[in-house]
């Protein structure tokens, strides 16, 4: 039920970006960034409260995903289209939970109003040593009848080397 | 609960995000832009919380509603004490304002505050106007975590 807060928060928010910004663009890379900046805080909260461990393989890690929907949007995206190597999946929302009550204007087709998500989860599992990118493929904004979220790795981050050091 | 932290996330990178802007353009108050954000958000939210509840006998009526269930929703507990002069000022008093209380205990980082305090400013000032009623709404605070909200009634 209070998703309904952070839904409606982030909305005005998403307003705000509009009229600061001109360009539909930036207020793209500025819902990304500010979702990476709460994606790093918020798989601290997703580790202690689901004592998760270590994922076995990217599987695991999309079955984490998912459960974080769950947990902080009270939304429960299925894990669909897996590619052959295994390393992209889509997560597919019958609703979004960030679009419920919005809709966009014509002068805005180009924006993404959920790329607070792509960062969130950049983000998240940047902390986790993974980076790996995500992207909307359908969107219920833009007409589409879901919302498809594919997230794709990238690779695995070791501990950056200290200089001097081999 | 998880969607609070979520949300306290979001609130924070709000917080960042006017104040970065602000520095930009040598505005100062930039809070107000934090404020409108929050009175956007207000004004919607309360269409849904009340959305099954019958018409507020008064204006005191109205309050109490927001010191109890309006509170209890956002930010997970009641006002602590409602005062009013019946003429249209009304304070209402959280001991333990959720975003404060990561501040401090006390006197320390007391210039932070303001930030802390806008958005939910806003957040009273837009349920109330959506619920018949203007007003003013600003927050003084003298020692963390504890904040009085005071509103004050536009009479047109």
């Amino acid at each position: 039920q209070n998703s309904e807060l952070f839904t409606l928060t982030y909305g005005a928010l998403v307003s705000q970006l509009l009229k600061d910004y001109e360009n539909v663009d930036d207020v793209n890379k500025q819902l990304e960034r500010m979702g990476y900046n709460i994606g790093i805080r918020l798989i601290e909260d997703f580790l202690a409260r689901t004592s998760s461990g270590r994922c076995y393989d990217f599987r695991d890690t999309a079955d984490k995903i998912q459960m974080g929907f769950r947990l902080f949007l009270g939304v429960t995206p299925s894990i669909t289209n897996w590619s052959p190597a295994g390393d992209e999946f889509s997560l597919h929302f019958e609703t979004n939970p960030l679009t419920e009550f919005v809709e966009l204007p014509d002068h805005c087709l180009n924006l993404k109003y959920a790329n607070v998500l792509t960062g969130v989860i950049r983000g998240a599992c940047e902390m986790v040593q993974m980076e790996v990118t995500s992207w909307f493929v359908q969107d219920q904004l833009k007409g589409d009848n879901v919302t498809e979220l594919r997230i794709k790795f990238i690779k695995r981050l070791e501990d950056a080397i200290p200089a001097g050091e081999d | 609960m998880a969607d609070e932290v979520l949300f306290e996330l979001l609130h924070s990178e709000l917080v960042s995000y006017v104040l970065t802007n602000s520095e930009k353009d040598k505005k100062h108050g930039d809070l107000s832009t934090l404020e409108y954000i929050g009175f956007s958000t207000g004004y919607r939210i309360i269409e849904r919380l009340t959305k099954d509840w019958p018409r507020f006998k008064d204006e005191l009526d109205t309050m109490k509603f927001i010191c109890t269930d309006f509170w209890s929703s956002i930010n997970k507990k009641q006002i602590d004490n409602l005062r009013t002069n019946h003429q249209g000022v009304y304070v209402l008093q959280d001991n333990a304002f959720r975003f404060l209380t990561r501040l401090s205990a006390g006197r320390q980082y007391l210039e932070m505050a303001p930030k802390y305090v806008a958005f939910t400013c806003g957040l009273i000032r837009g349920a109330l106007s959506n619920l018949g009623i203007n007003s003013m709404v600003t927050a003084e605070v003298q020692s963390m975590p504890g904040c009085k909200f005071h509103i004050q009634v536009q009479r047109v």
